[in-house]
């Protein structure tokens, strides 16, 4: 079982996202049946979703996650100054928000926010799609710069997977991962109020649970079971 | 790194700190050390990262100054920022120590400065923050060491070799979670000497006389 899990999930990643691994506990014919055909199913459901619901969400739900791709591969391939400040108006704003949620005031935000984007022009060329969505990468450049800034320390990193000498990530997996992306988010979105907020705080707030415990002043018992409540839910929204 | 059959691995718990960034860098020093040795648990984090991406996407806003995109270009053409550090995958293969390590010994077990700590067992304890501590352990075959009980949480992942205690026993990429209730005498395999990496929000308890007075001086 173990052994499957670990196939489907990173050493050929190419062939199942590695979002799939958390939130399944693998079933790998489902693993699969993400990956493949009904891959469409999945993006028609969420238009179907959006359309349900209210106008103001969908005009929240904002925009297409692959086109965030094609900005970057524009900044990659042809310094593409137009793609980046369309980018830098979405993620600019949010990465701010982070840092500042992380105890950063607003001065030290805003610079922390320029180097994370500039950050972000430079290491173009080792965004993966078939790893991470684009904001998922924002997230971690981000999160290594509050770490490097606001606490001062070394951000110590697994060593990097050998990849083999095919690098090109194969389309069908840039496209399930984004859509799980998309799913992830709407799961999130839709999680309780009460484990939703734990669940930012403990991203957002820098704060580990006894931390969270002191702030919020429930029980640390509380606390760790709302996240791991959050937590099943996610992984049930994901299968 | 050559991947291992690893048995016992990272909690939730953990791995969500690690993605947050909430970890001291002590721990995050394990955490990372653990994944680059453990593809279940690597997949598990870069799930936790996209958790982390979604709320960034879903938060709220804060706007940023009108020359913020100017600056920003600014320091893209001024070539300020510093070139991205990779850690090397190639020389990994062999080495005993995972690369996350190897940066903070500056190489592998040979540049290891160990101190001796009694009964053959030998230390070197790492650089880093103050809110945690990482020391490497090395324990000759068919060693113990001394039976501790913990403070705070405390975090051994090893490095090579195997060591049984009263919970089960634990071999190379394996991580060992103690925390107030477990009191354990981890005892090196026969085999092989061990090499441990250990990471504690606390100092150690220990149960006899002898190792607490000497707690101080050996920082363990």
């Amino acid at each position: 079982m173990i052994y499957r899990k670990i196939t489907c999930g990173v050493i050929r990643s190419r062939q199942a996202p590695v979002m799939i691994c958390m939130f399944n506990v693998v079933d790998p014919s489902e693993a699969n049946a993400a990956s493949s055909p009904p891959a469409l199913r999945g993006r028609t459901g969420a238009k179907a979703d959006l359309s349900a619901k209210a106008k103001p969400l969908a005009m929240k739900t904002k925009y297409d996650p692959t086109d965030w791709i094609t900005h970057i591969t524009r900044i990659r391939e042809n310094q593409d100054q137009a793609a980046f400040a369309e980018l830098f108006q979405y993620f600019a704003p949010r990465v701010k928000a982070f840092l500042m949620r992380s105890g950063a005031d607003a001065t030290l935000a805003e610079e922390c926010t320029q180097e994370v984007m500039a950050t972000l022009w430079q290491k173009a060329h080792l965004f993966d799609a078939s790893r991470a969505s684009v904001a998922t990468w924002v997230f971690t450049i981000a999160r290594n710069r509050k770490i490097d800034a606001l606490r001062k320390q070394r951000r110590p990193e697994p060593e990097d997977l050998d990849w083999g000498p095919e690098d090109e990530p194969d389309q069908e997996d840039i496209l399930s991962l984004q859509q799980e992306s998309e799913q992830l988010g709407r799961a999130i979105a839709t999680l309780p109020e009460k484990q939703r907020e734990l669940i930012e705080k403990a991203y957002f707030g820098d704060l580990s649970h006894s931390e969270i415990a002191e702030q919020t002043g429930l029980p640390l018992g509380t606390i760790k079971s709302r996240i791991r409540l959050a937590l099943d839910r996610l992984r049930h929204a994901m299968k | 790194m050559k991947m291992h059959n690893v048995k016992h691995h990272l909690t939730d718990q953990l791995l969500m700190a690690y993605s947050a960034g909430s970890l001291p860098e002590a721990f995050n020093l394990i955490v990372a050390a653990h994944v680059s040795m453990c593809d279940e648990c690597r997949a598990q984090l870069a799930s936790f990262d996209s958790v982390g991406g979604a709320i960034l996407d879903g938060t709220d806003s804060e706007p940023v100054s009108q020359d913020c995109f100017a600056e920003t270009m600014r320091l893209i053409t001024s070539g300020a920022l510093r070139p991205e550090k990779r850690v090397p995958a190639r020389a990994a293969s062999t080495s005993i120590l995972p690369a996350p390590v190897r940066d903070y010994v500056g190489g592998d077990v040979d540049k290891v400065k160990w101190k001796p700590i009694g009964m053959g067992v030998k230390q070197a304890i790492l650089p880093t923050s103050k809110d945690a501590s990482a020391r490497l352990l090395y324990i000759p075959a068919g060693a113990a060491v001394p039976d501790h009980g913990h403070r705070g949480m405390e975090l051994t992942l090893v490095l090579q070799g195997a060591f049984v205690d009263e919970t089960d026993r634990f071999a190379r990429g394996d991580i060992e979670i103690a925390d107030e209730d477990l009191t354990h005498t981890p005892v090196a395999d026969i085999g092989e000497d061990c090499i441990c990496l250990a990471a504690t929000d606390a100092p150690l308890r220990f149960n006899k006389l002898i190792p607490r007075i000497a707690q101080p001086f050996f920082r363990i």
